[in-house]
């Protein structure tokens, strides 16, 4: 047979894959690992959802997506944050934001552009910059900083193939908000080197510590920067595939071109709830913030107590905790820890090599698991 | 949880208590789920009653009559067909039936009572009495 896609091929699988594996013949296990909210939808978004079903709301909609979730998507941007996009032509609704992702790498790359990426990140960062024919371009950063990203070292890393900038703020798998600074610092060299800035911003709602700083209100930024966001973090709704492009019209019109002949539309059903979550009532989206940030005080503290140095996570809901005093690496302590404590967390090695002698733990758990956790993982330490 | 200062936080539970704000504490049961002791049991009926207001007080000195019950769990005056909604609980049905024909409706200015016993509780107070919900999540997701 003739050769498959070499780049495809060439690509790891997920680090995360042999963990679930281990984990899932396991029957008491306390997950640390799961990157999606624990919380079930909604109930009155789940509602708009089955009445969108009985009425038989059913078929494709408009490529670009329902208008009203559009308008409702574009409002909120402008309340919330101040971004100024227009329902049309700047904004399209896409299956999730791995979809969102996907399209604006694809357009904005030629072959063998470059992407600087700064790592620890969400593990489809690099292969589906490999997978737009584009070549990704790590750059650490450092838990001593809070992992904000050091503009001298992006600078060192831009190239004359340099395209883009791809950055999650709140990240995945950090926690760590960026510093407005050290996001100004990032457009002025976009500004310089003419480069684009994509901005996975699915976290967006969930910071504890100061407001979102969406990347797309900075001067100078919203000419060059898509932004990427979704309901499936905030809303809880990771299994309705939701989620939006904001960009300049250029960009989100071929956006919307990949998006009509790939995807055709994200799932109708799924749209007119995204309409509910957006038009209904906030108050569930508040108390599952306020709870994720009562975990993530009770949490981060507890991990502190059992010895494990923690930077403090600003946003989304993950913390990544140092285990450099247990004397493993990542993949070994992650290992360990889920065959001798049946406690899953994620090595922070997958998310990058600026992750190693990091763990990522999800408080998206339960405040009574995550308690068992800390005691599972105290007594995992103790018998190093 | 209020991000204050635990002093802060009991410092004003205790003033509310203090004040009356906060009456009392209790627990939300869900008696469908606890093992049947027929000696607990407790019927609990919802009674709409119509009342002749009087000058001066309206429904006030009635309604206040009323909960002066213990039978009596709660009184609302409210829109609609009737004046009053309340809460009537007991052993038996016979026991409130009792209750209303002897005690409720026999009060002056009393004019009809509408009693609906209550067959099962799906949610009181906030708290649903259905199945929690079940977590899907596959265990390590990115």
């Amino acid at each position: 047979m003739k050769e498959l896609n070499g780049v495809i091929a060439a690509c790891p699988p997920s680090g995360i894959r042999r963990f679930f594996d281990i984990a899932a013949e396991m029957d008491d296990v306390i997950s640390l690992g799961v990157g999606e909210p624990d919380f079930v939808t909604p109930w009155h978004v789940r509602e708009a959802g089955i009445y969108a079903l009985e009425h038989g709301y059913t078929t494709y909609t408009s490529n670009a997506g329902l208008p009203r979730l559009r308008q409702l998507i574009c409002a909120d941007l402008a309340t919330r944050y101040g971004a100024v996009y227009e329902p049309d032509g700047e904004c399209l609704i896409t299956t999730g934001v791995s979809e969102g992702l996907d399209l604006a790498l694809r357009v904005l790359l030629n072959p063998g552009d470059e992407v600087i990426v700064p790592e620890p990140c969400y593990v489809a960062y690099a292969p589906c910059v490999a997978f737009a024919g584009g070549v990704p371009v790590s750059v650490p950063t450092r838990w001593e900083d809070g992992f904000a990203v050091d503009s001298d070292v992006v600078a060192a890393a831009i190239g004359p193939r340099t395209k883009a900038i791809l950055i999650g703020s709140p990240a995945n798998p950090t926690g760590a908000v960026q510093p407005r600074a050290a996001l100004e610092a990032l457009v002025r060299l976009a500004e310089q080197h003419d480069l684009y800035l994509v901005s996975d911003e699915i976290y967006g709602r969930l910071t504890y510590t100061s407001p979102h700083t969406c990347l797309g209100t900075l001067p100078g930024a919203r000419e060059r920067t898509v932004l990427l966001g979704g309901f499936s973090k905030a809303h809880a709704m990771t299994g309705w595939r939701v989620g939006w492009i904001c960009a300049p019209a250029s960009v989100a019109e071929l956006c919307v071109r990949v998006h009509q002949y790939t995807m055709l539309c994200a799932p109708h059903v799924s749209q007119l709830a995204a309409v509910e979550a957006l038009s209904g009532p906030d108050d569930a989206v508040q108390a599952m913030i306020a709870d994720y940030d009562r975990r993530r005080r009770v949490f981060v503290k507890g991990l502190r107590e059992i010895g494990l140095d923690c930077p403090e996570p600003e946003g989304a809901f993950y913390a990544f905790p140092s285990i450099r005093t247990s004397g493993l690496d990542s993949e070994t302590f992650a290992e360990q820890l889920l065959r001798t404590e049946h406690v899953a967390v994620v090595p922070g090695s997958v998310f990058g090599p600026s992750g190693e002698g990091h763990v990522r733990c999800s408080y998206a758990t339960a405040l009574p698991l995550l308690e068992e956790a800390l005691c599972r993982i105290d007594r995992f330490l103790r018998s190093l | 949880m209020t991000g204050l200062p635990v002093a802060e936080v009991s410092e004003a539970i205790a003033t509310w208590e203090r004040s009356g704000a906060i009456r009392r504490y209790k627990a939300v049961v869900d008696w469908d789920a606890v093992d049947e002791d027929p000696t607990s049991e407790t019927v609990t009926a919802f009674i709409d009653v119509s009342l002749a207001p009087a000058r001066g007080v309206g429904f006030d000195d009635v309604a206040a009559r009323i909960a002066r019950f213990d039978q009596v769990r709660s009184v609302h005056l409210v829109s609609g067909g009737h004046d009053l909604r309340c809460t009537v609980t007991g052993r038996t049905i016979r026991a409130v039936s009792d209750f209303v024909s002897q005690k409720l409706a026999t009060i002056d200015r009393v004019q009809a009572t509408a009693t609906h016993f209550v067959l099962k509780t799906y949610k009181r107070d906030g708290d649903a009495f259905t199945p929690p919900e079940q977590d899907h999540r596959l265990p390590v997701t990115p």
